[in-house]
């Protein structure tokens, strides 16, 4: 286990003009990520996944609250509880053990100074540089190791591609070898050819140095070629974790099995049809299973209750009463 | 949208410096009022006992004209608040006017707008009314005055309000409305302006302030036609008679303090203003008013 | 096919725009040289395809005369669009070619209904003129969008959803009854589970309604899904064009195999996960001479670093690349 989420909730509070308002952006997740996985988070847009992911970054601030549950983390082979750290610990914890990738990540470069200097300015925000030349050298070695021309080591942010300045900004994010990655919708602005460059780029470092990467996006297609497991968030709460096989082959979740049909590809041109009505609102999500109103399965019992998370043998974990009706009666 | 009263219920409920500039401000405006009923006519000298300390009798005291100040700063505020009052909407409408089409239209017409616009700007206005006060004295009443003002008083505005519609024109329903056939004139008034009534309604009291500020200047320089009332006249003539050195000092006391507290009240407008017309607390609460039972 | 057979024709079109100071001053071509047509008789769907960047907003925005090319003619139904001048042509104009916009969120100002704007369209392109007749009309074409007007009443922008107001952006478009739509990635900001609900809405108004489109996107499943014909940009050129089939299904130009291959199928592709050449820098292939994939071309060809290739028509397509080019020592076709 690299890291576990016990049953965490993280609210947006606002009181706007008087008025308080709660959004409900995650409402009770588990999950256990294990070492040397990619792990998938697939979910629409303002479904909870971006805060999940900065919640496990520990980038905790107003009006974004902890209501409940654990965030921890195995730190060799100790156990830590995110959210008991001080602040100092855990800046200690982002630099050393988490990187956080962002979809504009690449504005971390600073655009007046050569990348390397980025890179001495960003090591020596946490710790000093002792020896310089050694600094250099595992810089240039790094940018080597994970297939980057040389050359950008040297050069100024704008004179780099969008998509070698999301790279840069991955080695930057890496350069002490991180156990656990957090990429947030890291290509979304990106081409797909560029996309592509940049998620192999990630795929490499992950087979290379054996760590942990927890990837958000909400391309279906991409959770395919790059994760070993997914998971299926819907309106705060996760609805289905498997292998990505079984998510894909064998999706249970009413849902999971919509987005998964839906997917238009090139080559085959049957009817895809969209769900009716829409994601609801996080600040007032229906009660039950939170996809009842759109679901065609939908029974009394997903009006009232929420679902329970049931596994089967092989790790593949659906919380619908309609999946699990033989294993519930 | 939410009605007047609506928005005066929320502003009161929510806003303590809304209150305190409310409540000033109602009541400034009850007591311009008053001067519908005053006994005296404020162009009539030696009608009460002069030179009178505030007592019960003369509330405000009276001055070295046997004015009754009480009523007198009636007259003056009256009068002070409606030029401020039509000098602003006078240069609101130039500045919406420049402001909205030339940011829209863009241009040859946009620079050559804009060009006028800065030479407003870098004007000297003080001087410049000085010495056309000084040329004009005598013929200019309220009226005319504040026709002047307006003429210099709008420029930065319609600078403000053209940034707004540069970067308005940009948004995608301004494209939207196009190809739904709307007109110019159409567009800047139904999908820019309304976006653009924060800058006016802060400039618009704004430029009240320096308007009769403005007013108080050229009359204490005794610029102004100072047979009217103001708050300005009052001060010249309390400095025409040394009121400080024979020791009338409430006939400059009253209209400092309706001043102090007309200005101070009209600030804290503008400042809850702003924050309740800003887009994104506007949003907060269309929001709000219509999420109810969704 | 001569020009009154065709509904629209994009004649060598180039979009030039000066970018830098005015000391470090580069013309780029947003748009270069593109030639877009489509017959009157049979409404088609066409997409074009392209990354961020390679000028296909550009295009949009020229076809919808939002802009004026810097060379090139754009006709609709045999006239030159921006030479006609006036309200009363930017009116008739509108009344044939309306846009869909990318952001439905950004289509509507959020501080009025959304209705106002299906109103406006009603009265200003005259199809109604008493408020019963205006109901009516709105009704009538948010039916054909699957919404109705009880649904959209009194509603602002943030209470509906992004799919729904996509929808309400079609209805306001097809009220002039025009015959050209022109969609910029409409798909993108919708969310994954409603979008298919907007895709399948464009194929529908081509059969019932006789529209054609053009769908601007990066994506290339919803292109093949719903296309007739695709043309395939890059650094504003039109690399290759011509039946969907062919070109997604046996993409001829470097570039176009690329991307084809590039984009993620839902399955595991092996072929997906093959090590990609990426540029360095960006801004070097707009201002560059000749073809503008030279640099990341694996069969890239002296002559492609002079001047950029015509386009060889070849099996049933048009592609831009020296690859296709039969009679190679011909001099003709490479001026």
């Amino acid at each position: 286990m690299a890291l576990k989420i016990e049953n965490l909730r993280a609210y947006y509070r606002s009181s706007e003009a008087g008025v308080a308002t709660v959004v409900r952006a995650v409402d009770g997740v588990n999950l256990t990520i294990k070492e040397n996985e990619i792990f998938g988070i697939a979910g629409e847009s303002s479904c909870g996944k971006t805060t999940l992911i900065r919640t496990l970054s520990g980038t905790i601030k107003p009006p974004l609250e902890i209501v409940g549950g654990r965030v921890v983390y195995d730190i060799k082979e100790k156990e830590v509880d995110l959210f008991s750290l001080r602040s100092s610990e855990m800046r200690a914890l982002r630099w050393k053990h988490v990187a956080y990738i962002l979809q504009g990540s690449m504005s971390v470069l600073n655009p007046v100074r050569r990348v390397i200097k980025t890179f001495e300015d960003f090591t020596e925000a946490h710790e000093r540089i002792t020896d310089r030349k050694a600094f250099r050298e595992k810089v240039n070695k790094h940018v080597l190791d994970l297939g980057l021309p040389i050359d950008v080591v040297t050069a100024y942010p704008h004179q780099l591609s969008g998509g070698m300045r999301q790279r840069v900004a991955i080695a930057l994010a890496t350069i002490f070898k991180p156990p656990v990655i957090l990429a947030d919708e890291p290509t979304t602005a990106l081409d797909v050819v560029v996309q592509r460059g940049v998620l192999q780029l990630l795929k490499d470092i992950q087979r290379e140095t054996g760590n942990t990467v927890v990837l958000v996006t909400h391309d279906m297609a991409v959770h395919a070629n790059v994760a070993d497991r997914v998971g299926i968030m819907y309106a705060g709460r996760i609805v289905e974790v498997g292998a990505v096989e079984d998510i894909f082959q064998r999706a249970r979740h009413p849902y999971t099995q919509h987005l998964i049909s839906s997917l238009p590809t090139i080559g085959d041109r049957t009817p895809r049809s969209a769900l009716p009505g829409a994601p609801p609102s996080l600040a007032n999500p229906p009660e039950g299973c939170r996809f009842h109103p759109r679901c065609e399965h939908a029974m009394d019992v997903c009006r009232r209750e929420v679902p329970p998370m049931l596994e089967e043998e092989n790790g593949h974990q659906t919380a619908c009463f309609w999946a699990n009706r033989e294993a519930v009666s | 949208m939410r009605s007047f009263f609506g928005i005066l219920k929320d502003l009161l409920s929510r806003d303590g410096r809304f209150r305190f500039a409310f409540i000033a401000l109602s009541a400034l405006i009850l007591f311009s009022l008053a001067s519908y009923w005053s006994p005296h006519s404020p162009r009539f000298s030696f009608v009460v006992p002069p030179n009178m300390r505030p007592n019960l009798d003369y509330w405000f005291g009276t001055n070295s004209r046997g004015q009754d100040l009480f009523w007198m700063m009636t007259f003056a505020t009256r009068n002070s608040l409606a030029f401020g009052l039509m000098t602003a909407a006078l240069s609101r409408v130039i500045s919406i006017f420049v402001g909205l089409t030339s940011g829209y239209k863009g241009g040859l017409y946009d620079r050559v707008l804009m060009a006028i616009n800065d030479s407003f700007i870098v004007l000297p206005v003080l001087p410049i009314l000085i010495l056309l006060n000084f040329i004009l004295r005598g013929q200019m009443n309220l009226f005319t005055l504040s026709l002047t003002m307006a003429f210099f008083g709008w420029a930065f505005d319609a600078r403000l309000m053209r940034s707004q519609v540069l970067s308005l024109k940009e948004r995608e329903f301004t494209n939207n409305a196009i190809f739904s056939g709307m007109k110019m004139h159409k567009i800047t008034l139904k999908e820019h302006l309304p976006f653009v009534m924060p800058i006016v309604f802060s400039t618009w009291i704004n430029n009240m302030m320096w308007a009769m500020g403005m007013e108080v200047t050229l009359s204490v320089l005794g610029l102004s036609n100072i047979n009217i009332a103001t708050i300005g006249t009052t001060i010249y003539w309390a400095n025409q008679h040394q009121a400080l050195i024979s020791g009338v000092w409430w006939w400059l006391g009253a209209p400092v303090a309706i001043s102090v507290l007309l200005f101070l009240s009209m600030y804290l407008t503008v400042i809850s203003l702003n924050q309740h017309l800003d887009p994104r607390t506007r949003l907060q609460r269309i929001r709000e008013a219509t999420t109810d039972g969704t | 096919m001569s020009n009154s057979q065709l509904l629209f024709k994009a004649d060598n079109v180039s979009k030039l725009f000066t970018i830098g100071t005015w000391l470090d001053r580069t013309e780029i071509a947003a748009v270069n040289n593109v030639s877009l047509s489509c017959s009157i008789e049979k409404p088609e769907i066409i997409t074009v395809a392209g990354e961020s960047g390679s000028g296909k907003t550009t295009l949009a925005r020229l076809l919808l005369r939002m802009l004026e090319p810097s060379s090139g003619t754009i006709y609709f139904r045999d006239r030159d669009i921006h030479q006609q001048r006036g309200w009363e042509s930017q009116m008739q104009f509108m009344s044939e070619v309306q846009p869909v916009f990318q952001n439905p969120f950004e289509t509507f100002s959020p501080l009025k209904r959304v209705e106002d704007y299906l109103r406006e369209t009603v009265i200003n392109f005259r199809k109604a003129k008493k408020k019963p007749d205006v109901d009516n009309k709105m009704d009538e074409s948010l039916r054909s969008v699957g919404l109705s007007l009880e649904e959209v009443r009194g509603r602002y922008p943030h209470q509906l959803s992004g799919g729904q107001l996509q929808r309400i952006s079609v209805a306001r478009a097809l009220i002039p009854n025009p015959s050209l739509l022109i969609a910029d990635e409409p798909v993108s900001m919708v969310d994954a589970s409603l979008r298919m609900s907007i895709v399948n809405l464009f194929q529908d108004l081509k059969k019932e309604y006789d529209v054609t489109i053009v769908y601007i996107t990066h994506d290339l499943a919803t292109a093949y899904y719903i296309s007739d014909r695709i043309a395939i940009m890059l650094r504003g050129s039109v690399v290759e064009s011509g039946d969907v089939d062919k070109v997604l299904g046996s993409p001829l130009h470097p570039y176009s195999k690329l991307l084809r291959e590039s984009v993620p199928l839902p399955t595991k592709d092996p072929n997906w996960t093959k090590k990609i050449e990426l540029s360095v820098t960006e801004a070097k292939e707009y201002s560059k001479k000749g073809c503008k994939f030279t640099s990341r071309c694996p069969k890239v060809m002296d002559r492609c670093w002079a001047v950029e290739p015509p386009d060889y028509d070849t099996d049933g397509r048009l592609v831009r690349c020296y690859l296709y080019d039969d009679k190679p020592n011909d001099p003709s076709k490479t001026a």
